[in-house]
């Protein structure tokens, strides 16, 4: 059943082939084809820009109340690209290998491969759009070195990378505004997609404002609209992001792919206090200077400017000694993990590791560092009101990105046909675990690259009936849509919205977070139904449907969550081995790293949504690896 | 600590808004300003009224969503600090505080302290981007840049949208605003064959949405959570001059954006 129309042919040709058999849409045609993208993150914006740019009819929908202020917005770190301007051995094939190696052998080599060949034009797109990377004193771009990898292939913007390559998307989405091309609708919440005939046909969203809920129709429908670690309540995730425009395209029949491939970003702030509403990234790329380490000694009292440099552990420097401080994010969460389960952990909580910048400070001075990481260290000092400068930063592990989603072929189409899904919200390239940097180089090359060369093919070789919003499928979506939001208003319970999406995010953190058990495994999914049940019959929520009404707004986006968490309990169970980010504890190597099993695992998992109460049924797309050498990974 | 908060209360753009006083107790030291909110929204929730409405998302300070007046200061008045990033370490016991969104005729309010902050956007659609089809541009190597050009353009590119500016200009000008992305395309080599244009046509713009123009108090520069400097609205000012010296006097017209000039202000 899944076809992931990888094209025949050697791997380096797969891309430069699809293109060429790729149907084109006359210039002069293209108005008469609309597109509807929905997100406006760094593939969103990228992609209903450049469909604009093209001469298709494009309708953009965002939550927010301006396309600037998606997630993509907060990533710090940079974009991978294999220039090889530094000529450290760098190559296509190179971050191609690194990325399937990276992510534990569980993403599929074609859509790796493009990315890395995509990568290059990337970066050169984004300068021609004037994002002010980093440069040397002689003009030439500034690179830098990230986790997992051996070359410094890493484009960055100081500490603000994402902000300023999703400015450069978002200022070219602003031009096709003016140019008429694309139509924004701004603080529209897609609340279901419409399929006509088996194919994606339209949305049906509301209007946060009024309350409204409207239907759009188009020949094309885009998803584009991020990841999910929010169902743990505390990740880095920006407080909106959800899993709605997935988890509803999913009930409408798209497959959900690898849900429970989530990765914990090991260089967060620690909690401090259980009114915390979410947790603050420090970028991977303080790895580069900083020295992680944690005391030798259990239950260290001293200061740890007072614990001498032969009483501390630098565990990751001394297990893993050729990537040292930079291994892969997964390896180094779950060694922070390890070293806190121990009793070695450092902070009030325990919950915590140092990351300690003493040493680069005297290697390279201190504007030197303040340069590179000043505006982390800003962050660190206002919400810790500690000074990084002179005492080590505290850091632990915290969701972060998704590398599960929807299912998509090679031409990015979900299972549903003519429902195009790109960026964080499908699942293709990263496998069981992203590599630093590789987030927005994946949603850049899906937005300004991918689509706009598979959703014109689509639209060549496709006979569309005409269509619009009075067709009754539009009005029965809408009708679902609205009785939803009813019922949420109507149970007038006890609780608030937070209060079961912070129990939530408990137990999915507990059992199915860093490490994962059969025993947590099966607790969770005995208590997911039953948080659920509890959710419809006692949740409050105070004011109507048909006004601004935040409460609303996150009591739908929970009741999403309540039910994507049980899958990815599912998915987390049935996968017994250990592979990138999903640890089994069951499945290690006796030092303790994850064990995959290839024999019974190489497969991605993509499940069908049955119904409420019934199972999900799991579709298999096996993996091949001929250009990667299947073997266990090892950053010794 | 115990707070007292005076809060901007209004359904919509529709009805008048009047201020309502909470009492806030027990709050810790380690929580943010928002979580400070949350905590009393929860409250609001618990006795049956309407939490209070106000915009946040990323809570780490580059979003630009957030962001109203406490005690008359955008931000709350802590040096390159969104309210998002407002450690409740900065407050004390019996503190009483007054929280009302950014008050300015471009900025209509949407509900309590939430405003409608699309005369941005529309800014920008005037002009403020780099005309780069995605396609085939040359080597990102093949445009040098000195250091200091990108160390300026990104300066300025780090603004983050957030309106703090107009309200806390007297005049709820937008010229730090319109500056920072001037600055930031102009002083790149991609920026110049547009330059001229993009001067003009943005300026136009800005004075369309009714904000009103800089006397240099330089309350703006103050609140700024990125620290903008005042500085780019002089380079904004010289920039405009060239333009009008090498004769482009007339904007881009965009319908709905930009309108062509009456007769009256050509003159």
């Amino acid at each position: 059943m899944l076809d992931a129309r990888i094209p025949p042919g050697p791997i380096e040709q797969n891309w430069d082939k699809c293109r060429f058999d790729m149907k084109l849409v006359n210039p002069a045609n293209r108005r008469k084809h609309s597109i509807i993208v929905v997100g406006s993150g760094l593939a969103g914006a990228a992609a209903a820009a450049t469909l604009g740019q093209q001469g298709y009819r494009v309708q953009c929908f965002s939550y927010h109340d301006t396309p600037r202020r998606a997630h993509s917005i907060a990533a710090q770190g940079g974009i991978n690209a294999a220039k090889n301007y530094r000529n450290d051995g760098d190559s296509i094939f190179r971050l191609f290998y690194d990325t399937v190696k990276g992510g534990d052998f569980r993403s599929r080599e074609a859509n790796v491969y493009r990315l890395a060949t995509v990568s290059l034009n990337i970066i050169d797109q984004c300068v021609a759009q004037g994002v002010p990377f980093a440069r040397e004193y002689g003009g030439l771009l500034d690179t830098r070195s990230f986790g997992g990898v051996q070359v410094q292939r890493t484009f960055y913007a100081r500490g603000q990378t994402g902000q300023q390559l999703l400015l450069g998307a978002y200022q070219a989405l602003e031009e096709q505004l003016a140019a008429g091309t694309v139509t924004m609708h701004i603080r529209s919440e897609l609340l279901d997609v419409v399929i006509v005939d088996g194919r994606a046909r339209g949305i049906v969203t509301r209007d946060l404002v009024t309350g409204r809920i409207t239907s759009h129709a188009a020949d094309v429908v885009v998803l584009a609209t991020g990841g999910y670690s929010n169902v743990f309540y505390l990740s880095t995730n920006a407080k909106a992001c959800n899993c709605t425009a997935i988890w509803r395209a999913h009930r409408r029949g798209a497959l959900f792919a690898n849900p429970c491939f989530t990765q914990i970003h090991p260089t967060c702030i620690p909690l401090s206090s259980e009114h915390q509403s979410k947790l603050t990234l420090m970028s991977e790329s303080l790895r580069n200077d900083g020295r992680v380490w944690v005391p030798k000694k259990k239950g260290e009292t001293r200061a740890p400017e007072d614990i001498p440099e032969n009483e501390r552990d630098y565990y990751l420097e001394r297990r893993y000694p050729s990537f040292g401080n930079l291994v892969p994010r997964d390896v180094a969460s779950r060694n922070a993990k390890e070293v806190c389960d121990e009793g070695r952990g450092v902070g009030p909580s325990g919950q915590g590791v140092y990351l300690d910048f003493a040493d680069a400070i005297q290697r390279l001075g201190l504007p030197t560092v303040r340069e590179k990481y000043g505006n982390l260290f800003d962050i660190y000092e206002r919400i810790t009101g500690e000074d990084a400068y002179a005492v080590p930063m505290r850091i632990y592990p915290a969701p972060h990105y998704t590398m599960g989603g929807l299912w998509v072929d090679y031409h990015l189409m979900s299972t549903i046909s003519e429902l195009f899904v790109a960026g964080e919200a499908n699942f293709s390239d990263h496998g069981a675990n992203r590599l630093g940097a590789s987030a927005l180089m994946q949603g850049l090359a899906d937005g300004y690259f991918v689509l706009p060369a598979t959703v014109p093919d689509y639209l060549a070789t496709t006979k569309l009936e005409p269509l619009d919003t009075s067709h009754p499928t539009f009005a029965a979506a809408k009708d679902d849509v609205g009785q939803r939001i009813e019922k949420l208003l109507e149970v007038k319970g006890n609780r608030s919205p937070d209060s079961f999406h912070k129990e939530l995010g408990k137990l999915m953190w507990d059992e199915c977070g860093m490490a994962r058990s059969e025993a947590g495994l099966r607790k969770a999914l005995a208590r997911i139904p039953e948080l659920r049940e509890e959710f419809w019959h006692n949740l409050r929520i105070v004011g109507g449907g048909e006004e601004l009404n935040q409460s609303l707004e996150k009591a739908n986006r929970i009741s999403d969550f309540l039910e994507l968490a049980e899958l990815m309990c599912i998915d987390a169970l049935d996968r017994k081995e250990s592979c990138g980010g999903h640890f089994r504890v069951e499945s290690q190597t006796p030092e303790g790293e994850a064990k995959r099993d290839d024999a019974n695992f190489s497969y991605s998992a993509a499940w069908e949504w049955k119904g409420l109460d019934q199972a999900p049924v799991l579709h298999k797309e096996p993996l091949t690896f001929e250009y990667v050498h299947l073997a266990q990974r090892s950053y010794k | 600590m115990n707070l007292t908060l005076k809060i901007w209360r209004q359904l919509n753009a529709h009805t008048a808004g009047k201020f309502v006083t909470y009492q806030v107790k027990d709050v810790t030291k380690d929580i943010s300003f928002l979580e400070m909110l949350d905590s009393l929204n929860e409250d609001l929730l618990d006795r049956g009224e309407p939490p209070v409405a106000f915009e946040h998302d990323c809570r780490e300070g580059i979003c630009g969503s957030c962001g109203f007046l406490i005690n008359g200061v955008a931000h709350g008045g802590h040096r390159g600090t969104t309210v998002c990033q407002l450690s409740m370490r900065f407050f004390k016991d019996g503190d009483a505080l007054t929280l009302e969104p950014w008050r300015a005729r471009a900025f209509p309010v949407i509900r309590d302290l939430i405003v409608n902050r699309s005369a941005f956007d529309r800014i920008i659609q005037a002009g403020g981007f780099i005309s780069a089809p995605t396609g085939s541009p040359p080597d990102a190597n093949a445009i040098l840049i000195p250091k200091e050009s990108a160390d300026t353009a990104f300066d300025a590119a780090a603004c983050i949208g957030c309106g703090a500016c107009v309200a806390a200009c007297p005049n709820a000008a937008a010229m730090l605003f319109t500056s920072a992305k001037l600055t930031h395309l102009n002083s790149l080599p991609q920026g110049q064959p547009q330059r001229d244009q993009r001067t003009v046509s943005m300026v136009a713009a800005m004075k369309a949405e009714l904000f009103g123009s800089c006397t240099n108090h330089g309350e703006c520069e103050a609140v700024c959570p990125k620290e903008i400097p005042l500085e780019f609205i002089g380079r904004m000012n010289r920039d405009l001059i060239r333009t009008l010296s090498r004769r482009r006097r007339e904007p881009l017209v965009i319908a709905g954006v930009v309108q062509e000039p009456s007769d009256e202000e050509a003159q």
